[in-house]
């Protein structure tokens, strides 16, 4: 398993008990990181000598509603010098919110906006966050479980859901 | 031309205005130079060499100004919407729209929140053009039928009445 090829032993020693190793991804290994650490966790797998995760490949939002937490962030992490790829998965609550990482890879400017414009989930400290595919006057987030499929009915979309009172888009 | 050549007397020809202008209109039918999804590609392959728009007049403009049909070709998105409507108002008058492809008429298979279920919801369409995406050949029947269309409508003689009034009378 590519699991044995990463030397995880020192980053779970390292942050001592706050990240844990998820046992349940087999295709390649995979941390589970509170918000509060994902920055220092990044900055530490980008800088060591040893690791070098010095590309990040993705970042996704998941929405496990009406589970709690609802929210969940994953990053996919790539150390071109070494060919390891590496997930961590960071599970947020209502209303979602984490740190930047853009300090640590640039790329995850336009990342964490797709995340934030599917999601909602709120980047603090991001130097730009605004929504990167739907417009900006757009009402919801369309990614999430309990936003309707054909969106909202008007002019555009005589097929849409109608909007309940009360408890629309976001 | 050979078998045409010298064989007429000098000749007078007698029609009616609005067939001049019609006739006109129809033979040269410019196009705007817009595709937004796979159905352009069919647009584009119908404009080439193998089928030829060229020999029906319809030669493809790059600007709206100099265009009289748009061709939605694709699938048209919330966010592209008010695209589509700027480059319809830029037209000089007549202008003419053909919806192609099941995306431009319906929605299509995109039955969601970012996609506009059928280009009338923005703007008045002449001829729909069935298919997913339609063949060249389809194209070309529906440029027929615009023609068509085109060779029935009064330009300058008064509009037809409903129904004729019987001569017995009421």
């Amino acid at each position: 398993m590519m699991a044995s090829e990463v030397p995880l032993a020192k980053v779970l020693e390292r942050f001592g008990g706050k990240v844990e190793l998820d046992e349940t991804a087999t295709d390649m290994p995979c941390l589970l990181v509170p918000p509060e650490d994902l920055v220092e966790l990044c900055l530490f797998l980008r800088d060591d000598a040893e690791l070098q995760f010095n590309f990040l490949s993705d970042i996704c939002g998941v929405d496990f509603h009406p589970e709690i937490p609802r929210f969940m962030l994953v990053y996919h992490l790539v150390s071109i010098p070494n060919h390891w790829r590496l997930r961590l998965k960071c599970r947020l609550f209502d209303p979602p919110a984490a740190p930047t990482i853009t300090p640590v890879w640039t790329t995850a400017n336009w990342h964490e906006r797709e995340a934030y414009d599917m999601y909602g989930i709120i980047f603090d400290g991001h130097p730009d966050l605004r929504r990167l595919y739907m417009w900006d006057e757009f009402d919801g987030f369309p990614m999430r479980r309990d936003f309707p499929l054909r969106g909202y009915k008007d002019n555009y979309n005589p097929l849409g859901a109608t909007r309940r009172d009360g408890g629309g888009g976001a | 031309m050979g078998v045409l050549t010298n064989r007429f007397q000098d000749s007078v020809f007698f029609t009616t205005s609005d067939n001049i202008i019609n006739w006109s209109r129809k033979s040269s039918l410019w196009p705007q130079t817009f595709g937004i999804a796979c159905c352009a590609i069919e647009m584009i392959s119908a404009g080439c060499s193998r089928y030829d728009l060229d020999r029906f007049g319809v030669v493809f403009r790059p600007s709206p100004r100099q265009s009289d049909v748009m061709i939605v070709a694709g699938t048209v998105t919330r966010k592209m919407a008010p695209i589509v409507r700027r480059l319809y108002d830029q037209m000089a008058e007549p202008r003419y729209v053909i919806a192609m492809g099941t995306c431009a008429i319906s929605g299509g298979v995109y039955n969601t929140y970012a996609v506009v279920q059928g280009v009338d919801c923005i703007i008045p369409v002449d001829i729909h053009v069935a298919g997913c995406p339609p063949r060249p050949e389809a194209l070309l029947h529906g440029f027929l039928q615009l023609q068509d269309k085109i060779t029935g409508t009064r330009v300058l003689r008064a509009e037809e009445p409903e129904t004729l009034p019987s001569p017995e009378g009421a």
